[in-house]
């Protein structure tokens, strides 16, 4: 078994609606993480996390799942994944702002910590990787039923130092379980690059030692990565086991708002990741192929502000939670 | 009504659950043909396969975290720690996510599992297969803690916490699961989390407790009522959330308590029995609250001279329960 390196030339194979959906996607994703950003400097927000760089990777992937369906164990920067599922600007927003009708956890947890019931989508915490075997153990539990819904979950490079990811893949592959764990690797892990991670090149090569295929993609690419995880959900639910993959991506804002990332990325590091901004290569890419002009990106980012406005509003007019609510639902038979 | 040891009602609760209900897996280190190092699971395996009675690789995060994400979807899972003492790494498991997964989704998620795990000294287990570690869960609300003493209790409160909504920590003393018999109930029946049992009434001191120690302290109430004090043994059996009013009312007709636990007793259960005694019984009491636990050291030791030294037996109790009647 060797580490994977599928050969993809973006928007090739794919026909030209689910291309632009893609896209729709991916702007999406990046406007509502934009306006996050200014509610934070606005004051009107205390923190943001951010997927901007990490929306190919997570929109290719997201769109390869069954919503609803197949079980979804996220990480923060998951933002455009959970979009895509059927989350909604409006929910996030909810979320950041701390209101009661935020659907992830009525405004308990800091935001990006992402949980949707009807989705699928699996409460997470603040501690690193304790997702992945949250996500072995809905696989199991769908296998157990002898239902084909796979488990995704997905975590940092940094986090997989954790071992609850060797636990969670270790377990997955002696059980042959249907779960596909992404690792979005930017490279650092707040100011900690992978080289003081792991002393593997990549962090697929980490399959290996699981048993289990480890597939590197461009996660710059959207195409590429829905076709890597196509693939893997294809395995997955003919009951063929695991995936890791390890989508390469770029981490185009700080860790979050509270970070400074100037002591430890240079500024020509950080210029050059903008200049292969996820988003704007996939529109010369579709550009290219005809399949969007210049006023079709204008209308696309339109019509996406006019959406993020609106749930802003909405949003800002939605309560907060009650104080008496404080003592709700630490037990079911309360 | 049959004789059961504490360890077949264990295994006969696990076995009437799976029976019942097809959503109960049972999965831990060497649960499937061997049926566990204790054998609470024999037989387990051979009746419901493989697929519901799983060995796991050693690794006790993984267990509970399966067990989690399991119950999440849909499943009732029972994990089985080897050793109380081996929860360790699983406990940001237990913690961070298992307690706060309902209130951090308010309510949108819940985890219906079950932690079971063998605790206690008393079996030359020295440091590591010894330790009564059952306050740190006591003090995260989300978690539920259970410790029964008897097989009938031990059975229907597994069967109660296999159909709570929420975890539970279901510890076993393990040197009650071969020393300890009595009547199982035939039929299906349950012991309601949260509830306290008064085991002996009396009306000179009341006596809180749980686990093994519930039954030294019925010897030793035992040897007391023959010189004319008679001991109220309150087996707490829950120990969160704690049956509140039991103790109070327990206190108030007595006025003398003694608290007695195998664990070392700087914050532990205790504290916090005794803590309720001090705020809701003031008015009541005719002697200060004593309480009489493990001596504070790291561990159990191996020697038996030491081992001895360290666990608590019927006759240091009956000598704490003298000093108190004659306070
Ligand atoms: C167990 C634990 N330790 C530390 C932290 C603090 N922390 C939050 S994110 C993070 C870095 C994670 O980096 P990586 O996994 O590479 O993901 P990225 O943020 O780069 O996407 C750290 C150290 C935490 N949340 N959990």
């Amino acid at each position: 078994m060797a580490v994977m390196r599928p050969e993809t030339s973006p928007g090739s194979d794919l026909d030209a609606e689910l291309l632009l959906t893609m896209y729709r996607h991916m702007v999406r994703a990046r406007v509502l993480d934009e306006r996050m950003w200014v509610l934070n400097r606005q004051g009107r927000a205390p923190f943001v996390i951010s997927c901007q760089g990490h929306e190919a990777a997570q929109v290719g992937m997201a769109m390869a799942l069954r919503p609803g369906y197949d079980w979804i164990a996220p990480y923060y920067r998951d933002l455009a994944l959970t979009l895509v599922l059927g989350m909604t600007p409006r929910d996030h927003l909810l979320a950041l702002l701390a209101r009661a009708a935020d659907p992830n956890s009525g405004g308990r947890q800091m935001p990006a910590h992402y949980g949707y019931r009807p989705l699928n989508i699996i409460t997470g915490g603040s501690p690193v990787a304790t997702q992945v075997l949250h996500a072995a153990g809905a696989a199991l539990a769908s296998r157990v039923r002898g239902e084909d819904a796979v488990a995704y979950t997905s975590l940092g490079e940094g986090s997989t130092s954790e071992g609850d990811f060797h636990e969670g893949l270790n377990f997955a592959a002696v059980h042959q379980l249907p779960l596909i764990c992404v690792v979005e690797n930017n490279g650092f892990a707040i100011s900690v690059p992978w080289s003081k991670q792991g002393h593997t090149k990549d962090v697929a090569d980490r399959a290996l030692g699981y048993g289990m295929p480890g597939v590197i993609v461009d996660g710059l690419d959207p195409v590429a990565s829905y076709h890597a995880m196509t693939e893997a959900v294809a395995r997955a639910r003919r009951g063929e086991g695991p995936t890791l993959i390890e989508a390469k991506v770029a981490r185009l804002t700080p860790h979050s708002s509270d970070d400074d990332d100037r002591p430890y990325k240079t500024r020509e590091a950080v210029a050059e990741e903008k200049a292969q901004d996820c988003v704007l290569r996939f529109r010369r890419v579709l550009e290219q192929r005809g399949v969007l002009s210049p006023g079709d990106a204008e209308e696309v980012r339109a019509q996406c502000m006019r959406e993020v406005d609106r749930a802003q509003e909405e949003a800002e007019n939605s309560p907060l939670p009650s104080p008496e609510s404080l003592h709700l639902h630490v037990y079911g038979d309360q | 009504m049959a004789i059961r040891t504490y360890i077949e009602a264990i295994r006969e609760g696990m076995r009437d659950e799976m029976r019942r209900d097809p959503r109960v897996i049972v999965l831990g280190e060497d649960v499937g043909v061997k049926g566990g190092v204790f054998k609470a699971t024999d037989g387990l395996h051979a009746e419901f396969g493989e697929m519901r009675v799983i060995d796991t690789p050693l690794a006790e995060s993984a267990i509970v975290g399966v067990a989690i994400g399991a119950a999440i979807n849909g499943l009732r899972p029972i994990a089985e720690i080897q050793f109380q003492d081996f929860i360790l790494p699983a406990v940001d498991q237990i913690i961070s996510e298992a307690a706060k997964i309902r209130y951090r989704s308010n309510n949108g998620f819940s985890v219906p599992m079950v932690v079971r795990a063998p605790f206690g000294g008393g079996v030359h287990g020295a440091l590591y297969h010894s330790q009564s570690l059952e306050a740190m869960f006591c003090h995260i609300p989300g978690l539920k803690v259970v410790v029964p003493s008897t097989p009938q209790d031990a059975k229907g409160l597994l069967r109660a916490a296999i159909r709570d909504p929420d975890p539970v920590l279901f510890f076993e003393h393990k040197r009650c699961y071969r020393l300890i018999r009595g009547e199982v109930p035939d039929g299906e029946y349950t012991v309601p989390l949260g509830c306290a049992e008064v085991r002996r009434e009396g009306r000179d001191i009341a006596v809180f407790t749980y686990g093994l120690m519930t039954h030294f302290c019925m010897e030793a109430a035992e040897s007391l009522a023959r010189d004319g004090f008679a001991c109220e043994v309150v087996d707490l059996r829950s120990l969160r959330p704690l049956d509140r009013a039991a103790i109070v009312a327990s206190a108030r007709k007595c006025g003398k308590v003694l608290c007695v636990q195998e664990a070392n007793l700087a914050v532990s259960v205790m504290s916090e029995v005794a803590a309720i005694v001090a705020e809701d019984c003031f008015e009541y009491l005719d002697a200060p609250v004593r309480r009489l636990g493990g001596p504070e050291v790291p561990g159990v030791p191996f020697s038996p001279p030491l081992e001895e030294a360290y666990m608590l037996n019927t006759t240091k109790i009956e000598a704490a329960l003298r000093e108190l009647a004659a306070y």
